[in-house]
């Protein structure tokens, strides 16, 4: 599979003529291409590879460019930069449905988008195609003497508890710099008090901050830290290589739950084949479910089995926490609490 | 006038009336409950946007001398709805922009806190946006924040075209429903037209009853026109018949005095050409006093032949006493009047009518024809009638148009010779057909003379 796959450019490399920042960029190649795919993403190219090779498979003639950005340029390369893309996949719902209310989304139907519940897809333009846990992720070698925490309060009482074991041994994401991040920490805040308790223990111990999931997971495995916050759940489980190292914990008072969700750009060039991957981004996501690919489908059932998960909303909601003045008074009150000078 | 070829039909003229009205009336209503729908949608439309403009302008507040505004998450999830309206906002200060949207235009706006509305076009799409304002002091001077939220039609334009399918099924039902109410009113006002029609033209011609139909009160004033009429018109054939029979009384009485006093003249002139022309006169005299005989008879026939009133009459005891009163007559011809009559024949009827009848085919048969013959007359039963026949040998009837002669007034082409004054056959098939039965004639085959048959149906 990965004969296909070679990468072009790596890490922090920008091309002439593109302002957004680009982390890795990857060409799918078609043997009789009729037409190319470019698509903007927050997923790791190595995890969404498969996806595309599947969809190569239905639609030889369609070459993928695939380019690898955080959620924030995203909105750069489509909203400032006025960027051609066909596609735009992101974890970052709220960025995506904004987006969409700024009418820089196309609408599109199918049999398949008409099989999503409401709640899976907004305005025929934003559709959801996996649920993704944040976690916690712990790293096994540090709580070997200790029990589990479960919930977000337990996790606080063993911080207070160990201070010396956690200090500058945490991680979180960075809200200012991961679209992500914010949103999750958004909902948090949303959901319950108990997250600014915890982010002012987290900041008495000088946490490590992240931009994104797949640094923290590493960095737990390796040991450099022992507790990582509101990390991507499918990031973790698919690194199975690591998890003799590091426990994955959905916690038990609430579990936020976002949906990765795809949207056609208003200036998309080739849209019939854009439409013909969400189907088939759908099509996997709700028959196949996370069983071969890494991200897990979507599963009503899992939602009503579990009380504790709590899916972000996709609607006008999400609008709030972009807001200028909302966005400051949070990232102040995030500041006040979780950089606290050492 | 009427737009169609067609003769105009009430039923047609009322149906289409009411359909038309019924038409008219689904459409009112149509528009009607849409404009209502609209005007409620929008309503509540409105509504939402206020509370939730109310409800970010409540979390605007002075911090150390800064205007902050911490949008409540619900300020937007209450504009959340099943087709995803998309969902603007700006909040202002004195003008300027604070946060949202900079290029959204606000509701102009009167002074004081009432929201105010506006249906824009922003970005691409009709919105509608509430703008509500407030005045803040800060540090002593009063600030104004505006506060403006918009939102897509999306939502109210999937509800107003449901409730627009459901108006039409419902105007569509109130057409149908009116329109077969339209079709049995104009149908069932058409029936007592039918009715009346039916019960005018069920009556035989001789009928002039008043009608006594069923009919609305509308159609009442043409039921009196109409029996109004047929009482003059029986109140004038009345006259008629009244007239005949009066004047014919009045001819024959001093006729009979003229006859009588040319008979006692005949007595005492003794000159040959004298004699001659009394007989002449006396003979005239004769025709004239018969001629109004039968218009007497005539009349008469009519008059109870209308109101016919049935009864048992023997028929064997009644011709014989007329051929027993005729047979002076026909001796002086020197006839032979034989009756056969061996049975009796029981028939319903007005005797008085059937004597009339008979005494009029004898009279025929004496008169025309010739001396010295046999006239012979058979009451006998034929089917379920009593048969009269009276055969003579006479000239027979002529050739062509034998029932020509029961006509009024109609006499045979070869009986030129022959004063009369045709009314005799008219008077007995007048009264045959009265009872149900036939007046037949023809010449017997072979040989001359004719045959009369009058046959009436047996009790």
């Amino acid at each position: 599979m990965r004969a296909f796959v070679h990468s072009l450019a790596l890490i922090f490399s920008a091309l002439p003529g593109l302002a957004f920042e680009i982390e890795e960029q990857v060409h799918f190649p078609a043997l009789n291409q009729t037409a190319e795919l470019r698509v903007i993403s927050t997923a790791d190219a190595d995890l969404f590879a498969p996806f595309v090779t599947a969809f190569q498979a239905l639609n030889p003639g369609v070459a993928v460019e695939y380019y690898v950005v955080s959620s924030s340029e995203i909105m750069v390369a489509l909203q400032d930069e006025g960027e051609r893309f066909d596609l735009a996949i992101s974890s970052a719902m709220d960025l995506q449905l904004k987006l969409a209310n700024d009418g820089l989304a196309l609408p599109y139907r199918s049999g398949a988008t008409a099989s999503l519940p409401e709640w899976a897809r907004w305005r025929d333009r934003v559709f959801a195609f996996t649920q993704e846990p944040a976690t916690i992720v712990l790293s096994r070698a540090d709580f070997a003497d200790m029990e589990l925490p479960r919930t977000r309060q337990e996790l606080i009482t063993a911080l207070r508890d160990n201070p010396d074991r956690f200090r500058e041994r945490i991680g979180t994401y960075d809200v200012r710099e991961s679209g992500l991040g914010y949103l999750f920490a958004t909902q948090d805040g949303r959901t319950s008090e108990t997250y600014w308790r915890l982010a002012q223990v987290m900041g008495g111990l000088q946490t490590q901050l992240y931009r994104g999931s797949s640094d923290m997971i590493e960095d737990v495995a390796s040991g450099r830290i022992a507790v990582a916050y509101n990390v991507l759940g499918s990031y973790a489980q698919v690194r199975e290589d690591l998890h003799d190292r590091i426990h994955i914990i959905a916690p038990e008072d609430f579990t936020t739950v976002m949906m990765r969700t795809v949207l056609i750009p208003a200036n998309a060039e080739a849209p019939a084949e854009a439409g013909r991957f969400i189907d088939h981004l759908i099509e996997t996501a709700w028959t196949e479910g996370g069983g071969r690919f890494a991200f897990p489908g979507i599963t009503p059932a899992r939602l009503s089995e579990n009380a504790s998960l709590r899916p972000i909303q996709l609607g006008p909601g999400l609008l709030i926490y972009l807001d200028r003045l909302k966005r400051r008074q949070f990232i102040e009150e995030w500041e006040a609490a979780m950089v606290q000078p050492g | 006038m009427w737009p169609f070829h067609a003769p105009p039909s009430i039923r047609r003229r009322l149906t289409l009336q009411l359909l038309t009205g019924a038409a008219a009336m689904a459409l009112v209503l149509f528009f009607i409950v849409y404009s209502f729908a609209r005007q409620i949608g929008a309503e509540s439309q409105d509504r939402i946007l206020s509370a939730s403009a109310a409800s970010i302008l409540d979390a605007t507040t002075v911090q150390s001398g800064d205007i902050s505004v911490d949008i409540p998450y619900s300020a937007f999830t209450m504009l959340d709805n099943s087709v995803d309206d998309r969902v603007f906002y700006r909040i202002t200060q004195d003008g300027a922009g604070l946060t949202g949207y900079d290029d959204l235009p606000s509701a102009r706006q009167d002074e004081g806190t009432h929201p105010a509305f506006d249906t824009v076009t922003y970005r691409g799409e009709e919105l509608r946006i509430a703008t509500l304002a407030r005045r803040v002091s800060v540090g002593g001077t009063p600030i104004q924040i505006d506060v403006t939220i918009g939102q897509t039609r999306d939502a109210q334009a999937d509800v107003l075209a449901r409730i627009l399918r459901m108006t039409v099924l419902l105007g569509l039902g109130f057409f149908a429903a009116s329109a077969l109410l339209a079709i049995l009113a104009a149908r069932s006002t058409a029936a007592s037209l039918s009715r009346l029609a039916a019960s005018v033209s069920r009556r035989g011609p001789q009928d002039l009853r008043p009608v006594e139909a069923e009919v609305p009160s509308e159609m009442r004033p043409l039921v009196t026109s109409l029996n109004s009429l047929i009482a003059r018109l029986s109140a004038a054939l009345t006259r008629t018949e009244d007239f005949i029979a009066e004047a014919a009384h009045r001819v024959r009485t001093p006729l009979a005095t003229v006859r009588a006093h040319g008979e006692n003249t005949l007595r005492r002139v003794s000159k040959e050409e004298n004699r001659a022309s009394l007989r002449e006169m006396i003979r005239a005299i004769d025709e004239s006093s018969r001629a109004a005989g039968q218009l007497l008879d005539h009349a008469m026939v009519s008059l109870r032949a209308d109101q016919l009133e049935l009864s048992p009459v023997d028929m064997r005891p009644l011709v014989a006493d007329l051929v027993d009163r005729l047979r002076p007559v026909a001796e002086l011809k020197d006839m032979d009047l034989r009756l056969d009559a061996r049975a009796d024949q029981q028939v319903m009827g007005d005797a008085i009518l059937i004597q009339n009848a008979v005494r009029n085919l004898l009279d025929n048969a004496i008169k025309y024809a010739p001396p010295e013959t046999p006239i012979e007359v058979t009451l006998t039963r034929e089917g379920t009638s009593a048969l009269l026949s009276i055969r003579d040998r006479g000239i027979g009837f002529p050739a062509t148009g034998a029932d020509a002669l029961t006509g009024r007034f109609a006499r045979g082409e070869n009986a030129t010779g022959v004063i009369g004054s045709g009314l005799g056959l008219t008077i007995a098939d007048e009264v045959a057909r009265a009872h149900g039965g036939t007046l037949a004639i023809a010449n017997i085959e072979g040989g001359p003379g004719a045959c009369v048959r009058l046959s009436i149906p047996l009790r």
